[in-house]
Parts: C-alpha cells; structure tokens; sequence
C-alpha cells in the first residue's frame, strides 16, 4: 500500500510542474520587482522558483503603485457621481447577501477589495470602494440601469487575469465581478452546445465538458482562474486556436446587459442565422466596454481520444517555417498546436526552473507540435510518416516523441513554463504580436541587435536585460517577444518603444495579438487601426454607452 | 562471460495520468482509455540500457511482452529506448494473466533465452499486485532484489541498493538474478525520432500462450468493482475555536 501511494505521490509531482503548472491558475503571483516603469509592455512578475519558494518579499497589494500615478496623464471624469451611502444601501438591497456586496465606503474594507482593484500583474491598481456580485441577469440589468441613471462609472470583472489592465478600475469606478454567476445552463450532447453565465471558470467549464467527452474551444494558462465571460470578452486565443479558431466562430450566441439595463437575449443555439447584423461580435473582444456579458452559447467539438506531442530541434528559423508547412500537409486536420520557442527561451527556461531539456544537443530554434484525433492508429500512422519524412529531409535535426501522458505534459511543460520562468530574474518586458510568418522572428534580432549595441544585454549584474527571446503560437504567426530583465529600467524602454510599434506597423502586423487593448495599449492603437477605424468604434461606443460610464478611462 | 543476456518484462497499462472509472457491469475498470508502458517497466529498460552506457558488457537486452495486441507498441517503445529485439505473446480476450502465470511464463522465457539477469517493474499500476518478480526469483531459485535505486554490476557481482521503510539496504548476490525496480532508481529518457525509427526495423517476434504449453488458468475470481465511496465536502472554520467545537461535535475530541 505505502509504496503505491509513494509512486503516485512522486509521479503527481512530476505532472503538476508541467502542463499549465498548477500554481499558476490558482495562486496570485507575488512580484519582487515592483512595476516601477511606464511602457506599455505587459509584465510577468516574479514567480516561485521550482521548489516553490518566491526570492525576496512578496509585494503586497498595497505596495503596487495606482495606475492614477504612472499615468497622472489620466484625470477622473467628473461627470461621474462620487458613490454616496444612499447608493451602497440601494445595492445592499438589490443583492441581500453580505457577500455580494463588498462595502469600502462605510468602513475600512481595503484588504477585502484590494484584490479586485489590483491586476494579475501586479501592474494596476484602481481605487474602487465597492464591489459587487450579482447572480442572476436581472441583478445585473437592474445594478447598470441604477448606474447609468445615476452617472456611476463601473467596471467588469471575470477572474482578472487581463494582461493590460483592463479587468480593474482606474480611479472610484464600481466593481461588477460576475463570480456568483457561476451556472452552467445546458449542454446539448448531439450538437456539442454549451449554454452557461459568463462567471464559469474555464477550467470548470472544460471538466464538465470532458466528463461529456467535449473540450472548450480554448485553453489557456490562466484556466483555472478566468471566466468564460472574460474570456470572451478579450476574445482570447490561447493553445488551441490553430485547430478550433477563434471565440468569434465559435459563439453562437451572448445574453448581455447595456448600460441602460437593456437585457439583449441572443443566446442562439445555431451556427446559421444570416439575419442582418451580427451584434454579438462587438461584444467578443469589446473588453467590456459596451456591455456586461451574462451568458454564452458556444459550440465545442469532441475531445480527442487520441493526443501526441513531439518536440523538436531545428537549425535554424527558417527550418521551423519548412516544419510548420510540412506538418500541415502531412498532418492536415489532427494539428492542433504547433508551438515554436527560440533556443534562448529554453535556455533561460531550464536555467530557472532547474529541469532538464528534453534534447541532449542544443539546438537554436525548437518545435512543440500536437495532433489531436479520433482514431489512434490513424493519427499515429500518419505521424509516423511526418516524422520520417522531416528526419530523413533534414528540416528537423533532433527530436522526441512523447510516450505516455506525463511526457506529454513534460514536453508542453517546456513550452507552457516559458513565460513563468522568464520572470526568474526580476521581471520581462512582454510583447504579444502578431507578424507575418516569414518575418516574425526578424524581430526577435533586430531586437537583441538594438539592446546590445546600447550595451543593456549582458550576463552580469551590470546589464539591466538577460536576453532577448521569442516564443509563440507559430500556428497563427503569434510572436511573443519577451526581454527579460533583472530590473525595470528606463533606457531599455527607451529602445523598445516605440521600435517595436513601428516595427509592426510597417509589416501590417497587429500591436496586440490575443491580450487586448486595456489600458495597457491604449497610446499605441494607432500603429494598428486607423482614423477610420477609430472613428468607427467611438461611434459604436457611443451609441450603446452614450454615458460613457462603462469601463471608462480604458483604450476608447 | 560474453556479456549479460537482460530479460526486461514490460506491461501496457492504463496510462498513469488516466483516472479509471469502474465500466457499467462492475467487472472491471473501462478500458476504452489511453495505455502505455507501465511506469516501473520504463525504469528497468532505462537501467538495462544505462548498464550496457556504463561499460557493464551487456551482450543483449531483450523487451518481453505478455498481452493485447496493442503491447506490441509498448515493446517498440522498450526497443526505441534500447531494447535489441522484442517478443510479444499475444494474449487474446479472456487469457488475462496472473502473477503467477506471468512468472512461469517468464521462467520459461529465461530458460530458452538463456538470460542471466531479469530486471522487472516492482509493481504494475494497474493491479498493484508487486509479486511477479518474487514468483519469479521462486521459480528459477535465483537471488532477488526488489525495490532497487541503485543497482552495479562488476563480474557476476551485483550490489543493489535498496528502499526499506526509513532507509535503503544494500544487497549483494550473485548473478543470474531478478531485480524489481524503484522509483528512484533513473529518470527515464525520451524516445527520439532517430532511435523510434530505429526500432521500427529491430526484430519482434509473435508468439502464443499455446507455444509455451502452461498451465495459466486464473485462480482468482473478481466479485464486484465499485468507485470509492464520494468524498463529502468540508467545512471552513473561521478560527482555532471554531475548529475544536467542530471537532467536539464530530467526537473527534
Ligand atoms: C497565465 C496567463 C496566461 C494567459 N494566456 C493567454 C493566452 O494564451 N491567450 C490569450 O488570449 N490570453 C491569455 N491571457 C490573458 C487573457 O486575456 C485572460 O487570461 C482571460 O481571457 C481573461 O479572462 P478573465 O475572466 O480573467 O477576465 P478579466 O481579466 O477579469 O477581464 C478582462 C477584460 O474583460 C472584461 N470583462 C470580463 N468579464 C466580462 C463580462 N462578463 N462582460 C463584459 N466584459 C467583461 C473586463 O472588463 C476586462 O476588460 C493569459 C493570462 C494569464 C494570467
């Protein structure tokens, strides 16, 4: 007996550091470096090394600095109300329940709201004084229409995992955190339909799928924090994007609130209805800057029985491309991800988190590529082939090939802790872009080049940079360009902004591929739309938020 | 000595990562779910392999499989990690084998190879049952060693270390012997494309249970397989006080 559950003890351990580490969809990071600059580059702060324990204090909420200090630019809008007690007393009415209303106003409640003013990053922090939680549709309806008539601004809230700052108040705005609404409505097992309130946890709705034999079209490291609501509401694209698309396919419908309280039902259960506009779209990626989402219809394909993993070395950039190429034509419609990381990613990667590389031999460039279908014996044979075939021909210059489920999740653990150990130093700039294929890592040099000849990269303490490294979903020509730095230091924001922006803008590549606007990016959104364009989203904005009070402050 | 002759026993299972769940007619587990190598047998091939990397003269290692027809992917895995060659006795529905069946199985495997070392998992994850190994040792009389994290073989000396509750012990015999291995005994490597491809063309032989002319009818009989009983949720106590009533209510105090 003891020794059964010793090897499941040990072997757990070993599943827990690798796929989407657990500790890092449950737990609020603690940063040691303080965010202390004023780029728009989003950050990972300082994460627990592996044997979990964190270098220096954990920064208290209270020590981040409000974002009304880094951007004293930014001044509080004063058609909006200052939140009286005869407003708090109406929303304890509304809501009853002592935990659906978190009150700042009447007493000192700062370290039970504190987690709700300051972001994931540790970046933002608002100075909100109530929080509220609805449970039910016509809660939210009435708490908006309250607000508007009343000129208070709010806020949304999923699970706050945002990574440009979008999902926490600025100045006093309300919290509305959809939390309570939690209830997965339907599931319709011949058309793989999923009904649910906007509060689901990610991680929660996919269980429940997987117990149904379905998967969520998306996945992403922070499941087991943010909601679906939030997740739609950035349009998130995450690991699975490549093979399932994006959130705007793949809802079929949202049940939202308008400022004014207007319930809008459009909870369609069909993927065909050419009925005139399709209204639901301004809602997937809106950053909840129109409306507050309640509910989503979403369609979720089948769970693959049969998952592979392999991970490759390559020679050089230009190898990948050939692999990517070669694995959609070998491997069709069982590729689900093709992930790529530069070798100096997985270098710091193994530096930081103490584990051994799955190759022996370093290699410049490495490959992440998963097939996901339903016949093991097809899938296999047909990797079998792609895998002689990129040996044989040379594009690849080593690799593996996972062998049971705990290799499968070692080799995504080589990818998926990328981001997590790169913050081992002290803190990384973090750029999310998308660039045409072909040119996608030309940034990655340009941007080292640039760094070194400032003399800001180096390998000791005297260079703020460690390195310059690209990672990402190369499947959808997604850049994660990261520099990871020992501090926050003006002269390599200096360098990178706005080179990286122009950079983009001459390729027509967007500024923010999957994290959204926030307030994060808020000054550079015109190095990817236009006037126009503008122009175009104001009006919208206007027409259904003619207040202005939700999310204000925020990229629009 | 020419070299050893390692005999490496190797069982497909439910995957580690896999949760079982009980089928419908309480017989048995589901099956309908991903399999691969047994954990324990990915440590004994890693540690064949390793003797044969450390100079020990190892004249062949060789991947034996009892099962489905599905273990055959499992022995390629075993070759792809090192393995020479392969044999896979291909057991169909309702030839499920014992213990002791495997382990007279395994004698006879032992005599016609002529191997002189047998290294085994200590356990299979799926029937935890941890006696093949020791029916084996029985069988031929050769000296065993379960549980090994460490194992060194110089001449026909072998020294293995051993886990034991609060400790390791170490061992000292004489080959030919059976080693069961422990979790800390290697760190498995991957198998690479080169090495998998490799294996594609190693021998792997077919056989039959009729070829070997044993006698492996069950003894055992499964009554019923149900699920644990659900666990119920906790309560959150608010303080040092809250939690000793609650317990004084519980009689735990
Ligand atoms: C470790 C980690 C990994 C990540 N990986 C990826 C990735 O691979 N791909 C990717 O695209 N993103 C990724 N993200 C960022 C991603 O955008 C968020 O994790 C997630 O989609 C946001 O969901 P949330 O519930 O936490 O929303 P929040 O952070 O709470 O909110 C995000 C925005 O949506 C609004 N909002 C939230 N809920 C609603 C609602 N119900 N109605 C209207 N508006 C709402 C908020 O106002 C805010 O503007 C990652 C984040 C982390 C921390």
């Amino acid at each position: 007996m003891a020794t059964s559950y010793r090897f499941a003890a040990s072997l757990r351990r070993a599943s827990l550091t690798s796929r989407a580490p657990a500790r890092f969809q449950k737990l609020r990071p603690a940063s040691q470096v303080r965010w202390t600059g004023n780029t728009s580059a989003t950050s990972e702060p300082h994460q627990p090394d592996n044997k979990g324990t964190v270098k220096g204090a954990p920064a208290p909420a209270k020590a981040v600095k409000f974002t009304s200090e880094t951007y004293p630019e930014l001044q509080r809008n004063s058609k909006f109300t200052n939140l009286t007690q005869e407003h708090v007393d109406w929303f304890k009415n509304l809501l009853g329940s002592e935990s659906a209303v978190i009150d700042g106003l009447s007493k000192d409640a700062s370290a039970d709201i504190e987690p709700f003013n300051s972001d994931w990053m540790r970046k933002y922090r608002g100075h909100a004084k109530l929080v509220v939680k609805p449970q039910s549709t016509e809660e939210v309806s009435k708490i908006l229409k309250y607000c508007n008539e009343n000129m208070l601004a709010v806020v949304p809230q999923g699970g706050n995992t945002g990574l440009v700052g979008g999902s926490v108040p600025v100045f006093d705005e309300i919290v509305i955190n959809l939390a309570k609404m939690d209830k997965i409505r339907s599931f319709d097992q011949v058309s793989g339909i999923l009904v649910a309130d906007a509060g689901v946890i990610l991680e929660v709705a996919d269980n429940y799928l997987a117990e149904k034999k379905h998967i969520f079209p998306l996945d992403l490291g922070a499941k087991g924090s943010c909601q679906i609501g939030g997740n739609v509401a950035t349009n998130a694209g995450g690991l699975r994007l490549l093979r399932y698309g994006s959130l705007h396919g793949n809802v079929l419908g949202i049940e939202a609130v308008l400022p004014d309280g207007t319930i809008v039902d459009d909870l369609s259960k069909l993927r065909k209805n050419n009925t005139g506009y399709d209204i639901k779209q301004l809602f997937i990626g809106g950053e909840g800057t129109i409306g507050i989402i309640t509910a989503i219809s979403i369609l979720c394909p089948q769970r693959s029985e049969a998952v592979n993993v392999a991970y490759f070395g390559l020679e050089s950039y230009d190898k990948a491309q050939e692999a990517f190429r070669e694995a959609k034509k070998y491997l069709g419609e069982i590729l689900s991800a093709f992930e790529m990381m530069d070798g100096r990613s997985q270098n710091l990667f193994k530096k930081a988190s103490g584990k051994k590389l799955p190759l022996e031999e370093e290699h410049p460039f490495y490959c992440l590529i998963e097939t996901s279908g339903s016949n093991t014996d097809h899938d296999s044979e047909k990797l079998q082939n792609f895998l002689e075939h990129v040996m044989e021909s040379g594009i690849v210059s080593d690799g593996v090939l996972a062998q049971d489920q705990t290799q499968i999740g070692e080799l995504w653990g080589c990818r998926e802790g990328v981001p997590e150990h790169l913050g081992h130093w002290g803190g990384v700039y973090k750029y999310d872009l998308s660039i045409p294929i072909s040119e996608m890592y030309d940034l990655v040099n340009a941007t080292r080049e640039r760094l070194t000849k400032a003399g800001l990269v180096g390998d000791d303490e005297s260079h703020p940079a460690v390195d310059v490294v690209g990672y990402g979903h190369m499947g959808d020509a997604n850049l994660h360009l990261n520099v990871p730095v020992r501090r926050y230091d003006k002269a390599v924001e200096k360098e990178l902004e706005p080179f990286v922006y122009e950079w983009v803008q001459k390729r027509n590549g967007s500024i923010s591929a999957e994290h959204g606007l926030g307030i994060a990016k808020k000054p550079f959104i015109g190095y990817s739309r236009n006037g126009t364009f503008l122009k175009l989203m104001k009006q919208i904005k206007d027409l259904y938020d003619p207040n202005g009070i939700m999310n204000p402050y925020k990229y629009i | 000595m020419s070299g050893l002759r390692i005999l490496v026993p190797v069982k497909r299972v439910i995957d580690y990562a896999v949760k079982p769940r009980v089928n419908r007619t309480q017989t048995g587990v589901d099956t309908n779910v991903k399999h691969s190598m047994n954990p324990f047998d990915e440590l004994s091939i890693e540690e064949a392999v390793r003797l044969r990397e450390r100079k020990t003269p190892v004249q062949e290692i060789l991947a034996f499989s009892a099962g489905p027809a599905k273990s055959a992917d499992i022995i390629r895995t075993a070759m792809a990690m090192g393995a020479d060659r392969g044999i896979h006795v291909q057991c169909n529905e309702g030839e499920e084998l014992e213990p002791l069946g495997v382990a007279k199985l395994l004698k006879k495997v032992v005599e016609g190879e002529k191997s002189d070392l047998v290294i085994l998992g200590k356990q299979s994850i799926d029937d935890d049952a941890a006696q093949t190994g020791q029916m084996l040792a029985g069988l031929l009389g050769w000296s065993q060693a379960t549980q090994a994290s460490k194992v060194q073989i110089e001449g026909d000396s072998v020294t293995v270390v051993r886990e034991v509750d609060g400790g390791v012990e170490t061992l000292k015999a004489k080959l030919p012997m059976v080693i069961t291995t422990d979790l800390r005994l290697n760190e498995p490597r991957y198998a690479s494309l080169p090495n998998i491809m490799k294996a594609k063309k190693k021998p792997l032989e077919k056989k039959t249970l009729k070829d070997y002319g044993l006698d492996t009818a069950p003894r055992l009989k499964t009554v019923k397989v149900t699920e644990p009983p659900a666990r119920k949720g906790g309560v959150k106590v608010d303080d040092v006080d809250g939690m000793i009533s609650k317990l004084k209510e519980l009689g735990a105090l």
